[in-house]
């Protein structure tokens, strides 16, 4: 542990208070809680919200993946992996089903999440109706009348002019059939995973000050019509090193002549994928 | 294979490496003192203290050696310090009318008490390339004046104050000014947390509103009141004591901007006040505060808000060189996934296009990241 710095970095008063907010946050699930974010030693919009709430809410015995893009290596997930490997001397994992808490930018693990484990995501802007409305004056009015027309409209017309919802991701949810939220910037194809996730998932936004919540078993969906229901991405192709057609695929260009190559972007879930082929095929 | 766009740890050591070695240049010149950044990039020090909000120039110059001389990463290094010191309590309110005045300029009257005195400045110099400096020759001595400056010179707002023609500073209601480091700043902010946003606030942002607002975007018909820079002594009062103890003594550049006023159904017509301060010379950045700050009063003096620099939204959210410098670099992080997510959508829409109407123009309707 780096000497002169306090457990996971962040005191034990900025700890409590950030606490509280996120206690509030899970007893108002969906909603939005202002709270007194700190200037963390990293960027703001790299992570600066997702670290605070892991820091509040990691223990010596906790066990920390973190994920970028669904990979554990690319360069921030390391980034962030280190600072608290170096500031909490916690173990940290790259297997989903051995942490306990894991942060994450832009993914939901392909791996079902179980009871018991947190979800910390990082999030950039964490108000729904931001590109409808600018003012944070106006939208917290919004929000408290319920006021979420404006979004519907913004569907419909992505539906008249396009013929489907041209948003594939931080797809817009209704967290517990109260509050529009922002599920951060995870593909659609992530959404259904929240509904009724046993784990607990948190969501930091610190430069915007801001943290939410969905407790676990809560009902999360995704805003549709009747006549067009929410849908999520298909690909035609299969994961070239596991072969998984569930998982979400990132596409990787392998020549300048249109060669292309899909890989899982779930970095775990596809190394899993793949030892268990090894092993049954031996 | 597919191990291109991984990073890893090694790869981020060796990128920290080289940096450090880029950063220390030819290692046949002598390294860089921070006695000298303190002394001789004096400046540079003053505004990385100022929009770092800490006032410490050993700190300050090691934030300006680290970041290689870029500023916005110098005030980070400095702010990321600050949030992990300990606060064991607030000075008194610093008295800037008790200052040792180095400099004292007013633009709207041609003499006053205490008379002006232009103090170490770049006014008037002719921007002329010394090439004496670069041969590191020494300066001619400065002047040295017969008697020295007089003490408790009046400012130049409470010389028209007299007469009534300028609103009146209405003390504070006593209750403990707010600290947006600590609490979320909600808007509408008062002006405590507005003038501590802008004192924080990125001195390049600031001046451009403060020329919008002169250029006609707004409504600002400013005279530059007072200026003045010198030491301001800084006083604890110790719980234990109970009467204020001077701690030290600060460098500090206020500007009072005076502003016409014609009036509202409530005040009779009168000139207001626009206020600046900062930590050292940071003249330019004390002056666009004070336009920007009488800017945003224009609710409580009831004037219509139409321009950007009236707009505290709009103001306050995005006058943080170092919220918005990481904000606008993180795009240079990994957003394969949403962009999976869009070409997988665009490819679609095409699709559906091609296959015949009704179809939209195909323009995309979100941002390509975030």
């Amino acid at each position: 542990m780096t000497s002169g710095y306090n457990f996971a970095y962040l005191d034990e008063q900025t700890k409590r208070m950030i606490r509280r907010a996120i206690l509030k946050a899970v007893a108002i699930p969906g909603y939005q809680v202002p709270f007194g974010s700190r200037e963390m030693p990293l960027p703001y919009g790299w992570g600066t919200g997702g670290i605070q709430v892991t820091a509040a809410v990691i223990g010596a015995r906790d066990v920390l993946k973190v994920i970028d893009q669904g990979a554990d290596d690319t360069t921030n997930a390391v980034s962030i992996r280190r600072f608290f490997a170096r500031t909490a001397d916690i173990a940290t994992t790259e297997r989903t089903t051995e942490a306990t808490v894991i942060q994450t930018r832009h993914r939901i693990p392909e791996t079902p999440l179980r009871e018991g484990q947190i979800l910390v995501y990082q999030v950039p802007i964490p108000e729904p109706l931001r590109w409808l409305e600018p003012r944070e004056t106006e939208t917290r009015r919004m929000h408290a009348l319920s006021d979420y027309g404006a979004m519907h409209v913004k569907l419909y017309e992505d539906i008249a002019r396009h013929g489907r919802i041209a948003t594939s991701y931080d797809y817009p949810v209704l967290v517990a059939g109260r509050y529009l939220m922002r599920p951060s910037p995870i593909p659609k194809f992530d959404n259904p995973k929240m509904h009724m996730n046993p784990a607990l998932q948190l969501f930091g936004a610190g430069r915007e000050r801001r943290i939410y919540a969905v407790p676990p078993f809560t009902e999360v969906r995704s805003l549709d019509f009747e006549d067009h229901p929410f849908e999520v991405q298909r690909w035609d192709q299969a994961c070239a090193l596991c072969g998984s057609r569930e998982s979400f695929l990132d596409e990787v260009v392998t020549d300048d002549r249109g060669g292309r190559m899909f890989v899982c972007s779930d970095t775990d879930y596809c190394g899993g994928q793949q030892a268990r082929q090894a092993e049954a095929a031996e | 294979m597919y191990v291109a766009v991984k990073g890893g740890e090694k790869a981020i050591d060796n990128a920290h490496r080289l940096m450090a070695e880029e950063r220390r240049g030819d290692p046949g010149t002598p390294p860089l003192s921070l006695d000298q950044i303190a002394g001789q990039l004096g400046l540079a020090v003053d505004r990385v203290m100022t929009e770092g909000s800490v006032y410490d120039r050993e700190l300050a110059a090691l934030a300006v050696k680290q970041a290689q001389g870029d500023l916005i990463e110098a005030i980070f290094l400095v702010r990321a310090y600050r949030t992990t010191l300990p606060r064991f309590g607030a000075s008194e309110p610093i008295d800037t009318a008790g200052m040792a005045i180095r400099r004292r300029i007013s633009a709207a009257f041609k003499d006053l008490p205490g008379g002006q005195m232009l103090g170490p400045t770049y006014d008037y110099t002719h921007r002329l390339l010394d090439f004496g400096l670069a041969d590191g020759a020494a300066p001619e001595p400065a002047a040295v004046g017969a008697a020295p400056v007089e003490r408790d010179i009046p400012r130049v707002a409470e010389v028209l104050g007299h007469e009534g023609l300028i609103e009146r500073e209405e003390p504070g209601d006593g209750a403990a000014p707010g600290d947006l480091t600590r609490q979320p700043l909600a808007y509408p902010a008062g002006r405590d947390l507005r003038l501590q946003n802008l004192a924080r606030g990125d001195e390049g942002f600031l001046l451009a509103l403060a020329y919008s607002g002169q250029r006609g975007y707004g409504n600002t018909h400013p005279f530059a009141g007072e200026i003045r820079m010198g030491e301001v002594a800084v006083e604890l009062v110790p719980e234990e004591l109970g009467f204020p103890v001077e701690i030290g003594e600060i460098t500090v550049t206020e500007c009072q901007m005076i502003n016409q006023f014609k009036g509202s159904k409530t005040q009779p017509p009168q000139f207001t006040r626009g206020y600046g301060l900062s930590f050292g010379r940071a003249e330019r950045k004390a002056m666009a505060m004070a336009l920007v700050d009488r800017a945003l009063r224009c609710a409580e003096l009831g004037e219509e808000p139409v321009s950007p620099a009236q707009d505290q939204e709009f103001v306050l959210s995005h006058s943080d060189n170092v919220e918005a410098s990481g904000f606008v670099q993180h795009l240079k992080l990994p957003h394969y996934v949403d962009f999976q997510s869009e070409l997988e959508l665009i490819r679609r829409l095409r699709a559906r296009e091609a296959a015949g109407p009704p179809g939209g123009d195909g323009t995309g309707t979100r941002e390509a990241a975030e």
